[in-house]
């Protein structure tokens, strides 16, 4: 798992309300209400109708609410300002929403507009690979004048000017400002460690870099629009959601402005019935029409959505994955299918000795004794793992004395290990030779030296193999004596902790995992079963890579992976979510929607949870807004109607005490729900992986029954506790 | 407990004949080769059987062919006069003659007029019975083509109309009306081409009785969803529906078709758990209605109605409260329209059981063909939502129900609850909408309310008290109609030309199936929900404060 996020360096005015704590991950904590006091100017100002027009169903209730202010003026009465007010509320706590959503992530975009200082660009006009100091012209010029394919020179000290590839030289980057990472990471020409970001600090050597951005197109300038939220575009389910949501504000609309016709007929044939505060000769008054239709329109969701949305982004960048559109984040929560590398994502990069076998009679003491010595010049983490594991496992911690002669590992010897001269000191006395290496190359150098090979050594590396291992074998030659094997150690690939639950999530989700290797099919095998990963592509060549993507995608599997090769660009890019790795090429960034600035390649499991909780947080808020419609129906219509029909006092099933009290308190609980759920839009509702079956019953019975009960009860409190006490309604 | 047996035992007949029906419907009309005789149609009419069509061309086919029928009624209607077999009637009025040619070519077949003293038997014979025929069958192409786009990928082509059209006629609802129309004379129901008798009645009066071709247009009338009478009384008239027992036929042949059709979708999309799940949604809906409308019924506060035990008035003898209850809600929540009894005796609550039955949306089962489209629709709108909530695109047979669909669902579910209140609130506003009500009051404003109702739902029944005949009404009903049928139609052609083009995705454990026991309560909820909230301020000023009154 990743750590938490790391806290980004900001200046300290740039922090929303609320004390910059150690994790600055908003996670369920409480929202803290100075945040939404401090939202509020934003908020009176997102009432400009124009903005407003973007979210049809708050405009709608604005209109409404403009309209009933103008009601209010010309017929001055305590109810019709007390609605007035309430409905203008309505308006400003879905603005509210938005506004506390934004100014998280306006915060965040600050700082980083702060970094993207005009630096000074050195850029070399001429210069070729390997090219002498003559050969080039340096010149001075704006980071902000950099094109695609300028050649720049960085040193020690200066910041990198724009995105590109290192092209020449090594250097060690501050990063911390992308990332928050501290630790400075190493860039090199070629290779997959070649990119470097714009707005980074080189701490030391110099390199020469070709620029790939366009200007005002930097990655800095990416998330700075990504954070803000500005020009937000909608996500597709997102337009979708709309959709429905217009069509039931249309036919609300509908269904209100044709009741006028009914009411009046109405109430002409019950013509002695007096005239009320809801219903006239002229039909049911402006004020009352515009209360219901403000209650009927689905403004609880309406008013939430663009926040949730904003917020599901802003979840991503909490846990430092820059999403290049929301799109990507929605196709997250409906991938079917992961590739996932098996190195770096699966078990740790390297390879750790988990065992000793020894063959005939030796004992494992020696067995370990020789290993542990013949690693201890071996600086691989293979090595050292063998050191490691004899110490923990046996106690022993061998030294060399200083004349032993090192024979490093070769590619034609495959094997290494060391030469130790005669010491009378030791309980075995005279000289040694020490190999260690792959089984077939230490069995020839055995042979060699006059030594047999026993049988028992096969068996043993068959037996590692066949567990997914690799064997090293282990041999030496005493004195003058003939060499032989001593065992074998068997390295295996280290699965990451926890992964296998992870998995087991995933499956429960309905998300197939697909381990990628280059390892053999016996070794893929062995290391896909401790995972506990659905399936694997052994042998695998970037190519076969794309080659599985495609075919999934034609089975109609939507499919995510990450990478961070250039290798992977075209995978990436194949693939519906493509995550990148911010240590891995511009090419792979390019290529894939996300990019992870802690290259973590498990975070796309959290990818797919915030997906996932985003829509499932627009499905539970609309099925709530939905079901709270009955319950005001249960309010308004004796209210309108009581006065000419009272048998329809019998609907009034809540008791509430007078007409007018009912359809303020509607319309106060409709305002104030959507300020009760301003935290759980930003939040998103719970989720745990599970099957869809029982997210929707819980979802079906939490969001949609409670939708169903809680108005009932929230509009008898506000009457009985808050609006019977006000005189005159 | 009497009237629960019955229900059990006609509904149960009606569940055990979907089956064999739904499967013989998928295979004939879907797939498999042309018939001889078929073949032969095909040439005489210039059509290529085998050439599909896409959306488009489909629904330009589908309007062509429902343009010409209301002309050619049309000119029936008016030229009647002047053709034989008129029985001595004159032509109709030219309002009330479109008012019909549309009522009769939408499947609503409200009658503006009493059948038998204005239309003759070739009026009725040609015209009526051939668009019973073929109006029927225009549903069910519609709806075909709807699951061709659900079950068709990467392509643009949604089947031939015209085979369609063809197949449904001549493989499905005219060897029905055979066997069940010889059922029918069997057990009483006159079939022949006489006029009037004049008969001295037992008590020593004089009457007059028609004759006709009534055993023939019984099952045509009740199984292709039409609804109108030869005669005005309509199922009430005992040579219409002489016994309890044509009565009980009478109610199976009304929900036959829809109740089969849902069958034949599982068949076709290859889920028959899928076609269970829609059954369970519509038999809930069902019940709920006919538990609602029996209730009220029986139970009334009127002094007469406790005094005689429940709602008499209206009924015939024959088949009594239950028997009209359980006619009532099938006429109803199909979209046939037929009455065995006087709709606007109901109680208030009944009246307003079987207008919620239509504002449904006609899905319980529903019209031939517009049923299952309704309620594959009011299904989207379901795991749209419950897509969402378990945090997926939403999806439904694996094909996704993103913006492009969801704009043509939304489109179609905005026509007919704004038809509905925009024709109400219409006539209702103007003086001569409302001179036509029966009664006054509430009572009037349901009569008006379960007009538009019936008229924009292709349903076609009618509370009598409301008199439609007049040329207001005949023009704002005929738009009613035109609009309630043909512009739904436009959006789900273009919703199923979108699914076809769609690659499918694959059915994991994370994807919402559109089946069990939740989803059964989501897809009904959703669509009880939505209807009623549409409707709820309009039924409150009519039944709800009439019977609370």
């Amino acid at each position: 798992m990743a750590a938490p996020a790391p806290v980004r360096e900001k200046p300290a005015e740039s922090v929303p309300a609320g004390a910059p704590g150690p994790s600055r991950r908003i996670g369920a904590g409480l929202l803290d209400p100075q945040q939404l006091w401090l939202a509020l100017p934003a908020a009176l100002l997102k009432l400009n109708p124009v903005t407003l027009a973007r979210n049809p169903v708050m405009f709608v209730t604005e209109i409404g609410a403009a309209l009933t202010t103008g009601l209010a003026i010309a017929h001055a009465s305590l109810f019709g300002w007390l609605i007035t007010a309430w409905l203008w509320l309505t308006v400003v706590f879905a603005n509210l929403a938005e506004a506390v959503a934004e100014s998280r992530g306006r915060a965040q975009a600050d700082t980083l507009r702060g970094m993207r200082r005009q630096t000074v660009a050195r850029r070399l006009v001429g210069w070729q690979p390997g090219a002498g100091a003559g050969s080039y012209i340096e010149e001075s010029v704006s980071a902000g004048e950099l094109r695609r394919d300028d050649i720049v020179v960085v040193e020690a000290g200066e910041l990198v000017p724009g995105d590109g590839d290192v092209i020449e030289g090594v250097a060690s980057i501050d990063e911390s400002a992308i990332t928050g990472e501290s630790a400075p990471v190493i860039r090199e020409a070629g290779g997959d460690r070649s990119a470097v970001t714009g707005g980074t600090r080189v701490l030391s050597d110099r390199i020469v870099v070709r620029v790939t951005q366009e200007p005002g197109a930097s990655f800095l300038d990416r998330m700075i629009s990504l954070v803000e939220g500005a020009n937000r575009q909608k996500t597709p389910n997102e337009l979708a959601l709309n959709l429905l949501l217009v069509m039931m504000t249309f036919v609300f609309l509908v269904a209100v402005l044709t009741l006028q016709p009914m009411a009046i007929f109405s109430k002409d044939f019950m013509a002695a019935a007096p005239d009320g505060q809801a219903l006239t000769a002229d039909g049911v008054t402006g004020i009352v029409l515009v209360s219901l239709l403000v209650c009927l329109i689905p403004t609880t969701i309406g008013g939430l959505l663009s926040a949730i949305g904003i917020a599901g982004m802003d979840r991503l960048v909490q846990r430092n994955v820059l999403a290049m559109s929301g799109r990507a984040v929605e196709a997250a929560g409906d991938i079917n299918t992961l590739l996932l590398d098996k190195t770096g994502t699966i078990t740790y990069g390297n390879r750790r000795a988990s065992d000793l076998l020894t063959v005939d009679s030796v004992t494992g003491r020696r067995l370990a004794d020789a290993a542990a010595l013949s690693s201890l010049a071996d600086e691989t983490p293979e090595g050292r793992s063998i050191v490691a594991y004899v110490r923990d496992k046996f106690g022993l911690e061998p030294t060399v004395p200083g004349d032993a002669a090192w024979v490093p590992f070769s590619a034609t010897t495959r094997m290494s290990g060391v030469d130790l001269a005669g010491d009378a000191s030791r309980a075995d006395g005279g000289a040694r030779r020490l190999r260690k290496g792959a089984a077939s190359a230490v069995a020839a150098w055995v042979k060699e030296n006059g030594g047999t090979v026993p049988a028992a050594l096969d068996v043993c590396v068959k037996q590692v193999s066949a567990s997914g291992g690799t064997a090293l074998a282990v041999a030496e030659q005493s004195a003058d004596g003939p060499a032989r094997v001593l065992g074998v150690v068997h390295l295996k690939d280290v699965v990451k902790p926890g992964l296998r639950e992870r998995f087991a999530e995933l499956r429960r989700m309905g998300i197939r995992t697909v381990m990628v290797t280059g390892d053999n099919p016996v070794t893929a095998k062995a290391i896909a079963d401790e995972a506990g990963v659905d399936d694997f592509l052994a042998e695998a060549t970037p190519e076969d890579k794309l080659a599985l993507i495609k075919k999934e995608q034609a089975g109609g599997h939507l499919v995510a992976m990450t990478g961070d090769g250039t290798n992977d660009a075209p995978a990436l890019a194949q693939a519906d979510v493509g995550v990148a790795m911010n240590t891995g090429t511009s090419a792979a960034k390019e290529a894939g929607n996300m990019v992870d600035l802690d290259s973590d390649p498990t975070k796309i499991i959290d990818i797919v949870e915030i997906g996932k909780q985003l829509l499932i947080t627009r499905g539970a808020l609309t099925a709530f807004s939905i079901a709270n419609d009955i319950a005001k129906y249960f309010a308004i219509l004796p209210a309108m109607f009581g006065g000419v029909y009272p048998a329809l006092d019998a609907i009034n099933i809540m008791r509430l005490h007078s007409p007018t009290s009912a359809i303020l308190s509607a319309v106060i609980f409709n305002a104030v729900i959507i300020a009760v759920l301003i935290p759980l839009a930003l939040r998103g509702v719970r989720y745990r992986p599970s099957s869809a079956d029982s997210l929707l019953t819980r979802n079906l019975w939490i969001y949609g029954m409670g939708g169903l009960i809680l108005p009932f009860l929230a509009i008898k409190f506000i009457d009985v506790a808050v609006v019977q006490f006000i005189p005159g309604i | 407990m009497y009237a629960w047996l019955q229900a059990t035992l006609i509904l149960a007949v009606v569940v055990a004949l979907h089956v064999p029906l739904g499967d013989y419907m998928a295979k004939a009309l879907d797939g498999g080769p042309h018939g001889r005789t078929e073949r032969v149609l095909y040439k005489v009419c210039g059509v290529d059987p085998d050439r599909e069509q896409d959306w488009r061309h489909y629904l330009f086919a589908l309007l062509a062919f429902s343009l010409m029928s209301i002309a050619a009624l049309f000119a029936l209607f008016t030229l009647q006069g002047k053709l034989p077999w008129s029985t001595g009637h004159e032509g109709m009025p030219w309002r009330l003659a479109l008012h019909t040619a549309v009522s009769f070519t939408t499947n609503t077949s409200w009658q503006n007029y009493a059948g038998e003293s204005t239309t003759g038997h070739l009026a009725v014979m040609a015209g009526l019975g051939v668009q019973a025929f073929a109006s029927a069958a225009v549903g069910i192409c519609a709806a075909l083509a709807l699951i061709r786009g659900l079950v068709r990928r990467d392509t643009a082509q949604l089947g031939n109309f015209w085979v369609d059209l063809n197949r449904t006629i001549f493989r499905v609802i005219l060897p029905l009306s055979i066997v069940s129309g010889i059922i029918l004379i069997a057990l009483g129901v006159p079939q022949n081409l006489g006029g009037a008798h004049t008969v001295t009645t037992v008590a020593g009066g004089q009457q007059t009785l028609l004759g006709g071709p009534v055993g023939s247009w019984e099952p045509l009338k009740l199984m292709s969803g039409d609804g109108g009478g030869v005669f005005n009384a309509n199922s009430a008239h005992p040579f219409e529906n002489p016994s309890a027992y044509t009565n009980a036929i009478e109610i199976v042949l009304m929900l036959l078709i829809p109740t089969a059709f849902i069958r034949t979708y599982g068949r076709m999309i290859g889920s028959l758990r899928q076609s269970w799940t829609l059954l369970a949604v519509v038999g809930i809906l069902f019940g709920l209605l006919l538990a609602a409308g029996s209730l009220a019924q029986n139970v009334h506060s009127g002094t007469v109605t406790a005094a005689v035990g429940g709602q008499y008035e209206g009924t015939e003898t024959r088949v009594g409260i239950p028997g009209s209850t359980l006619f009532g809600v099938a006429a109803t929540g199909s979209a046939d329209g037929a009455a065995n009894s006087a709709y606007d005796s109901f109680s208030s609550f009944g009246g307003g059981v079987l207008l919620s039955a239509m504002m449904l949306g006609e899905i319980a089962p529903g019209g031939t063909g517009s049923g299952l489209y309704g309620l594959i629709i009011a299904v989207m709108i379901a795991v749209f939502i419950g897509g969402l909530m378990v945090g997926r695109t939403p999806e439904y047979l694996r094909k996704r129900i993103g913006f492009p669909e969801m704009r043509y669902v939304v489109l179609y579910a905005l026509v007919a609850p704004t038809a509905i209140l925009g024709c109400s609130a219409l006539a209702v506003a103007l003086g001569q909408g409302q001179s036509s009500m029966g009664n006054p009051g509430p009572h009037g404003l349901t009569e008006l309310v379960y007009a538009y109702t019936s008229n924009v739902n292709s349903n076609g029944s009618a509370m009598a008290g409301f008199n439609g005949a007049t040329d207001f009404h005949n023009l704002l009903m005929s738009a009613a109609m035109l609009i309630g049928r043909y512009v739904p139609m436009v959006f789900l052609l273009a919703l199923a030309g979108r699914l076809a083009r769609q690659q499918p995705g694959v059915v994991t454990v994370g994807t919402l199936q559109a089946r069990g026991v939740n989803f059964i309560a989501l897809a009904t909820g959703a669509a009880l929900i939505l209807a009623l909230l549409n409707f709820l301020p309009a039924l409150s000023l009519g039944p709800l404060a009439e019977g609370l009154l």
